[in-house]
């Protein structure tokens, strides 16, 4: 029975989330009422790689872990987008990717936001320019928040989804 | 009180407690993994969420995919109705035993199977294929585990299971039921899809069985799907406590007796979960080619559960 | 009575008359059809005449073929329930064959095909009505090979032929066997079944045996028992639809017939070895007919093995019958029967349903290979519904018939464990697992049938441009498909009357073991009880509630169509749906000690370059046991034999005038010889 040892060792590690810091969260679009008031405790995510380099996938899967729990708060990730409310979308927008993110989004059930992770995803940081970016997650799908940060620490994700869910209110 | 509102009210009583079997399941598992994790009540929640969300369709769907749902609700409901939850005897026992509810699960399973085919997605084609598979594989071990209960008894009736080992409370550490209740959790593990045969929480389309199937299903269709599956897990842990362990079932209608038997079945429903927990904890998922082995290992138990049954009898 | 046998024999003789008569157009093809479909009324009203009213029926010809002995005719409760299964198959069969057939208007094959049709049908439903061994075989003999050139109809095309020959083989094999049982019986005097019965009564024990065992080979072969099922998979899809189904549902089952006739009627019962063997090559049919039936790309050979697959589990029934009643378990004994019979008669409901099914597929698409069909339920809707109601049946799922009869085999068998010798019981725990295991994975086949063939996107442009049937072989199966719905809501009405058939042949006095409880069914010890019409209401009830209340408290907005999620991709094509040879892998894999498959590819590269592919071809094949190492030897055995004797026709006319001259000599010499003492 080591592991059950190890467990009742360990205890529960999660963390409780910092206040939310507005330099790195931006609320784009107001989010409608009822979209918050159905999501608020409830969250299906589906998480979209519109080209990223996948560092912001690690923090992510951070996301996931004892430390950060986004299911505390009602978040759990789907496995596809139908059964999704919100779209976390990193990445500049590759050319090759532009048609599959906005497949994505139509194909989740409305009402739906769409949260933006990453430098990339506004403004496609290092790869502002290349011939094979399209540009920010924004010209592609309705963005309704930006998480900046490259990447940007799971706590800043889980504020950013937040602020779409209370659209800036605490 | 009317026998005959029994069976209403257990359909009322399994569909309230299910997603809260399955949300304290979760709950259970989360503190195992070391995190706070979403509240016991986190898939009522969902549901409700579910419910008020858009519904969209495949284009290459056709009416099978919007009827499928509710069949899979409609014969996982049906069951409730079927099952000694709270009582015995009931008032449908004459109208289906536990080989029918074995069936009428599969009814579902069917629909569900043919629902993952309609898109014309591979995935849901893979899934209808495993699903279909595992299935076929769990029903000899089911029928058998099913008749060395039976064989005690004389009957497959549900009632007359539950009561007999009430009335005689020694019948329920002899071998052949010992060996039977594990042959059935085995089968339980697999038709509910739970580790080791398959991951509820996985999003890796190649590993998953009953979720692929349900990929393109959104709204209130994904609602009931997944409110199903949470009855079917609650009827095979009724089935799990009930027979084997039936104290605290109702053997008077009266309302103080109901309770009871409704605090005990919730009782004993959490330490079900409680073992699936540490269970799903403890191994991982097999590769798919292996399930047969697992369910070949619960039919040579349920052939077990036979012989005992009938050399001590 | 009297004058609805009349009206049966002339019917179907009229109908094969006006085939032949009335040229080759549509109206020749109606009035064919429709006196058919007069003659299988008549048919089903007398077997329910004798069967629900009890009056027996019978009827001496000896001037018909009175240097032979004469017919006989007498309909029985037993021979009621064949002749009501046949009646009920052939009917819509008549009326779905008039669309079919409507290919074939303007050729010779239509005056053929109409009237073998009818003759067909005629000399089934007159082997059950048959009193006698003359009867019986003659109209067996005559129903075999009406139905050898009902398959050879399309005989330009190979696999036709080589079925034809195939079958006739099978058949004329098979009855080989009977002419050895039924000429083992009698001790000369009139051959009618009460006479029958008596002199077995006398017969020695190993003649008893001999008996039993050249009835399982002859009707065993009849009824598509495995090993004897070779012809089954050929036969069925090389035929036309209509008539796979007529043999599927009801020809195979006068095998079942023959077997009880002899077996239990006139041998009256035997040892428990007997039921042990019926048993084991039924439980042996029942799990190889459906594995090999999920690996079917075909689907008519997929319906052809299922055949193999539900005989089978007829015969689970019919052996135990005969096993119990050599253990004096006479309740249980008629109980299995019983089942086994309502089995036979659901089977023939479903199974030709889905036959007919399969036909209009083949009729609107020109194929039948699932793997180059999908989508058939937009343009096939009728179709579509009735296939799938098929299919919930064939798999055994409540609340309709299949599932019935399933629950009634299962609660049959279930007494066996107790038997008092451990070898009855362990082989009664064996059959229901196999019992069990075979409901499985029918569930598991028929979600490939319907799903694959009917579901998705079509996978060829002759799937994409199929449109509904004529209204004739629509209402063919929609008959079929509602006869499927009756038997299921009224089964607490069909199984006393079952019961009362059944119990007579295994020695108890009718009406036999209590099989209803008011609306329910239960079996004969009453502890267990099951009510299809109680859960089919409920399930509706609870559907109906669940669609009202969804309807009311959930989301108003509409629903939007969109594309299937496929992960972004730009594109969907047909390529990249599930086919049917994937949706068995699995199972094929988990049985591969069974099936043994066989793969090979090859890749043909690019001239210039390894790296470039320009074609890959992949070809699968699973190892065929019975025809590799069981016929396959025999009939090279045979040909060297043939061969061998072949010497004899040398050709010369000397050789032939001496062989004139020896037999000659010897017959003078053995004249001598016998004379002389």
């Amino acid at each position: 029975m080591g592991l059950l040892s190890k467990i009742l060792h360990t205890g529960i590690v999660t963390e409780p989330l910092p206040a939310g810091d507005s330099e790195v969260v931006h609320l784009v679009r107001e989010v409608d009422a009822e979209a918050r008031r159905l999501f608020g405790r409830a969250l299906g995510i589906r998480e979209v790689d519109a080209g990223s380099c996948n560092g912001c996938e690690v923090e992510i899967t951070g996301l996931m872990s004892p430390v950060y729990d986004s299911e505390r708060f009602g978040f759990h990730f789907v496995a596809s987008p139908r059964h999704a409310d919100l779209l976390l979308v990193t990445g500049p927008v590759t050319r090759n990717m532009e048609v599959p993110l906005r497949k994505t989004y139509e194909a989740t059930p409305a009402p739906k936001l769409v949260v933006a992770v990453g430098d990339c995803a506004r403004s496609c940081g290092v790869f502002a320019g290349s011939y094979a970016v399209v540009g920010s997650v924004d010209r592609v799908v309705p963005v309704d928040v930006f998480v900046d940060g490259c990447p940007p620490e799971p706590a800043h994700i889980l504020q950013g989804i937040l602020t779409a869910l209370r659209s800036g209110r605490p | 009180m009317s026998p005959w509102l029994l069976a209403p009210m257990q359909g009322a009583v399994a569909l309230m407690l299910a997603p809260g079997l399955v949300g304290a399941i979760r709950w259970m598992k989360a503190r195992l993994q070391s995190r706070e994790g979403s509240p016991p009540w986190q898939p009522y929640l969902e549901l409700r969420k579910l419910f008020a969300k858009e519904v969209v369709v495949s284009s290459n769907a056709s009416w099978l995919f919007r009827a499928a749902p509710f069949i899979v609700f409609g014969s996982a409901v049906t069951v409730t109705l079927l099952v000694p939850l709270l009582a015995v005897p009931l008032p449908l026992g004459g109208a289906g035993d536990l080989l029918v509810v074995v069936y009428l699960l599969l009814l579902g399973t069917f629909f569900l199977a043919l629902a993952g085919l309609d898109p014309g997605s591979p995935f849901g084609g893979m899934g209808a294929s495993r699903e279909m598979t595992v299935a076929a594989l769990a029903e000899p071990t089911m029928a058998l585990a099913i008749f060395a209960l039976a064989w005690g008894v004389g009957s497959t009736n549900l009632g007359q299971i539950a009561s007999r080992t009430l009335s005689t409370p020694s019948e329920a550490l002899a071998p052949g039921h010992v060996l039977a209740f594990a042959a059935i959790f085995l089968v339980t593990l697999a038709e509910t899809g739970r580790l080791p045969v398959d991951n509820p929480s996985t999003h890796l389309e190649l590993t998953m069985i009953h979720e692929a199937m349900i990929l393109e299903y959104s709204g209130r269709y994904l609602a009931l799907i997944e409110w199903a599956a949470a009855l079917k897990l609650l009827v095979f842990f009724s089935l799990l406590g009930n027979l084997f362990a039936p104290w605290g079932v109702a053997s008077v209608i009266t309302p103080g007796a109901l309770l009871w038997a409704a605090v005990t079945l919730a009782l004993k429903l959490l330490a079900l979960g409680g073992v699936i927990a540490l269970v799903e904890t403890h191994i991982a998922k097999l590769r798919l080619f292996r399930v047969p082995e697992l369910l070949s290992a619960s039919f040579i138990l349920a052939l077990l559960a036979v012989t005992a049954s009938f050399l001590l009898r | 009575m009297r004058a609805l046998f009349f009206l049966m024999v002339t019917g179907y003789a009229t109908g094969a008359a006006v085939a032949l008569g009335l040229g080759t157009g549509p109206l020749a093809r109606w009035a064919s059809g429709l006196a058919a479909v007069v003659g299988a009324a008549a048919g089903l009203g007398l077997a329910a005449g004798v069967c629900m009213a009890g009056t027996g029926f019978s009827l001496a010809a000896p001037d018909l073929l009175a240097s032979a002995g004469g017919l006989a005719f007498r309909l029985d409760g037993l021979g009621a329930v064949f002749l009501a299964l046949t009646s009920l198959v052939a009917a819509p069969s008549a009326l779905y064959g008039v669309g079919y057939s409507r290919a074939l208007d303007g050729r010779p094959a239509q005056r053929q095909a109409g009237f073998m049709l009818n003759l067909f049908m005629l000399s089934m439903s007159l082997v059950p009505l048959a009193d006698g061994t003359l009867t019986f075989l003659l109209f067996w003999e005559g129903m075999s090979l009406a139905s050898y050139f009902l398959v050879m109809t399309e005989a330009d095309r190979p696999e036709v032929s080589e079925a034809g020959q195939w079958y006739l083989g099978m058949t004329q094999l098979g009855f080989a066997c009977l002419l050895g049982a039924f000429l083992l019986l009698p001790a000369g005097g009139p051959t009618t079944f009460v006479h029958l019965r008596a002199a077995a009564a006398v017969l020695p024990t190993g003649t008893r045996d001999l008996v039993f065992v050249l009835a399982v080979i002859g009707f065993g072969a009849k009824a598509g028992l495995i090993p004897l099922h070779v012809w089954l998979p050929r036969a069925h899809p090389a035929a036309p639809s209509h008539v796979s189904a007529l043999m599927s549902g009801a020809m195979i089952k006068m095998g079942v017939y023959g077997l009880l006739r002899i077996g239990l009627d006139v041998l009256g019962g035997g040892p428990a070895w007997w039921g042990a063997l019926v048993i084991g090559l039924g439980a042996l049919s029942a799990v190889l007919g459906v594995l090999y039936a999920l690996t079917e790309d075909d689907l008519k050979r997929l319906l052809a093995y299922s055949s193999v697959e539900n005989v089978g589990v007829i015969a689970l029934g019919v052996g135990a019958a005969f096993l119990f009643q050599s253990l004096q378990m006479l309740p249980a004994a008629a109980f299995a029967l019983a089942a086994a019979l309502f089995h036979a008669v659901n089977h023939a409901a479903f199974k030709g349903l889905l036959f007919m099914g399969a036909g209009a597929v083949l009729h609107a698409t020109g194929t039948r290979n699932m793997n180059r069909l999908g989508g058939l339920i937009r343009g096939m809707p009728w179709t579509a519904a009735l296939f799938l109601l098929g299919s919930v049946a064939i798999a055994g799922l409540p609340p309709l018939n299949g599932f019935v009869s399933e629950w009634l085999l299962f609660q049959a068998l279930l007494p066996g464990i107790g038997a008092s010798s451990p070898l009855v019981a362990v082989l009664m725990v064996l059959a229901l697992g196999m019992l069990a295991l075979t409901a499985g994975l029918a569930a598991a086949c028929f979600v490939k049938a319907f799903g694959i063939t009917f579901l998705a996107i079509p996978r060829s442009p002759e799937a994409a441009a199929a449109h509904e049937t004529a209204w004739s072989m629509r209402t063919g199966m929609t008959m079929l498909a509602g006869a499927c719905l009756f038997l299921s809501a009224a089964s607490f009405a069909i199984l006393p009357r079952l019961s009362a058939v059944a119990a007579p042949l295994v020695g108890l006095p009718a009406p036999g073991p209590v099989l209803r409880a008011g609306l329910t069914l239960q079996t004969p010890d009453g502890l267990a009880q099951m009510s299809p019409g109680i859960v089919a209401a409920s399930l509706g009830l609870v559907v109906l509630v669940a669609w009202v209340a969804v309807k009311r408290f959930a989301s108003r907005r509409p629903l939007r169509v969109g594309e299937t999620w496929g992960c972004g991709r730009v594109v969907q094509t047909p390529r990249m749906e599930y086919t049917s040879t994937a949706f068995a892998e699995p199972l094929r894999r988990i049985f591969a000690e069974f099936y043994r498959p066989t793969e090979d590819v090859s890749i043909d590269f690019h001239p210039d370059s390894r790296y470039f592919v320009q074609s890959i071809s992949y070809r699968s094949a699973i190892l065929p046991w019975f025809e590799r190492y069981l016929y396959a030897p025999v009939i090279a055995r045979i040909r060297l034999w043939s061969e061998r004797v072949l010497t004899l026709q040398s050709g010369s006319v000397h050789a032939y005038l001496a062989y004139l001259v020896a037999a000659l000599v010897l017959l003078l010499g053995w004249l001598v010889v016998t004379g002389q003492r």
